[in-house]
């Protein structure tokens, strides 16, 4: 049974500071080009799949707004 | 772990936070929200008492424990009463660098000198950001603020090494570069019987961050270059400063009146 890394934003929580993009230290993140309600650039998933999970986004992020979460791959446990 | 939305469910209120972007205070929050939590303590027994400032922002209202918004300073001396009425609360003091070494510096001191079960978290921006960016008793020497447009004529206060030789239990600086050692220290914190004191250096990107032509990354990074876990390094120290068993205040008192049969 194998686990995909799911990222998960919360666009209107973040405030665009960039730490988040700064501190993944495999650059799964990048600058958004488009604004959220703040009128802020919130991040974007660039490549997932470079993402180990070290979850370090999540702990320097000062909003709460970004998740790293470990799912189950449904499609494989159903085989 | 807990997830950070697990974090924002059960710890965090009224969000977003008033704070600026990429500002450290957020990341304290954050810190502390995990240390509660993996040191197993229940929120209903955490109380947290702040001043006045910026980081008397981060409990009060943000987390969602008991929180007492106090004045000016105060909030060793409003906490050092909470806990003698209870001592069974887990006592917590978010306080800026101004409030807890400035305005509430002799507080600060006798809450050490009497070693009262309290953590007292000084988040340590190096001004009074809130009025904006006044020089504190924290400003580096030679260091640029609002009311110091040519240098810091004085020199700053070592604030961890004074409530160390003030009788401490526990002493410790940390950045919030350092978010897994913050974490560590603050659940250390909370089991320490004792006063234990947590210094933060947190970034300050608008009222500092601006002044010197630094975002909140750049600050973060300047932390990471010139801090050092090695205490003979000529950089910043980080790291515990003192782990001590001394008699505690609550303990104390509480044996006195067994002693004279009170109840």
């Amino acid at each position: 049974m194998s686990e995909r890394i799911e990222i998960k934003i919360d666009r209107d929580m973040c405030k665009g500071c960039g730490i988040c993009i700064k501190y993944c230290p495999k650059e799964v993140l990048a600058r958004s080009e488009d604004l959220n309600q703040y009128d802020n650039h919130y991040p974007e998933v660039v490549s997932a799949d470079k993402c180990i999970s070290c979850r370090r986004c999540e702990l320097y992020c000062p909003d709460f707004a970004i998740e790293v979460k470990e799912v189950k791959d449904e499609k494989e446990e159903k085989e | 772990m807990i997830t950070a939305e697990e974090i924002r469910e059960k710890y965090v209120r009224n969000h977003p936070s008033p704070f600026c972007p990429g500002c450290g205070g957020g990341m304290v929050l954050n810190a502390m929200s995990r240390a509660v939590e993996s040191a197993g303590i229940d929120k209903k027994d955490v109380v947290a008492v702040s001043g006045i400032g910026c980081a008397a922002w981060i409990p009060s209202p943000h987390w969602r424990v008991d929180t007492l918004h106090t004045t000016h300073g105060r909030a060793v001396a409003f906490a050092s009463g909470v806990k003698i009425a209870d001592r069974d609360l887990e006592v917590m003091v978010v306080s800026g660098d101004g409030d807890c070494a400035g305005i509430g510096g002799n507080h600060l001191l006798h809450g050490a000198r009497n070693n009262i079960d309290l953590n007292v978290i000084m988040v340590n921006n190096g001004l009074y950001a809130m009025t904006g960016g006044q020089v504190a008793p924290t400003t580096e020497h030679d260091e640029k603020t609002l009311t110091t447009p040519y240098g810091n004529p004085a020199s700053s206060f070592e604030v961890a090494e004074v409530v160390k030789a003030a009788g401490a239990s526990h002493v410790a600086r940390w950045t919030t570069y350092h978010m897994k050692e913050l974490v560590k220290e603050v659940e250390k914190a909370v089991d320490t019987k004792g006063f234990s004191f947590i210094e933060v250096l947190a970034q300050c990107p608008t009222r500092k961050g601006k002044k010197e032509g630094m975002t909140g990354i750049e600050m973060l990074e300047w932390y990471k270059e010139n801090t050092s876990k090695d205490q003979d390094s000529e950089k910043m120290y980080v790291g515990t400063f003192c782990d001590v068993e001394r008699p505690e205040l609550t303990e104390e008192i509480y044996r006195q009146i067994e002693r004279l049969g009170g109840e």
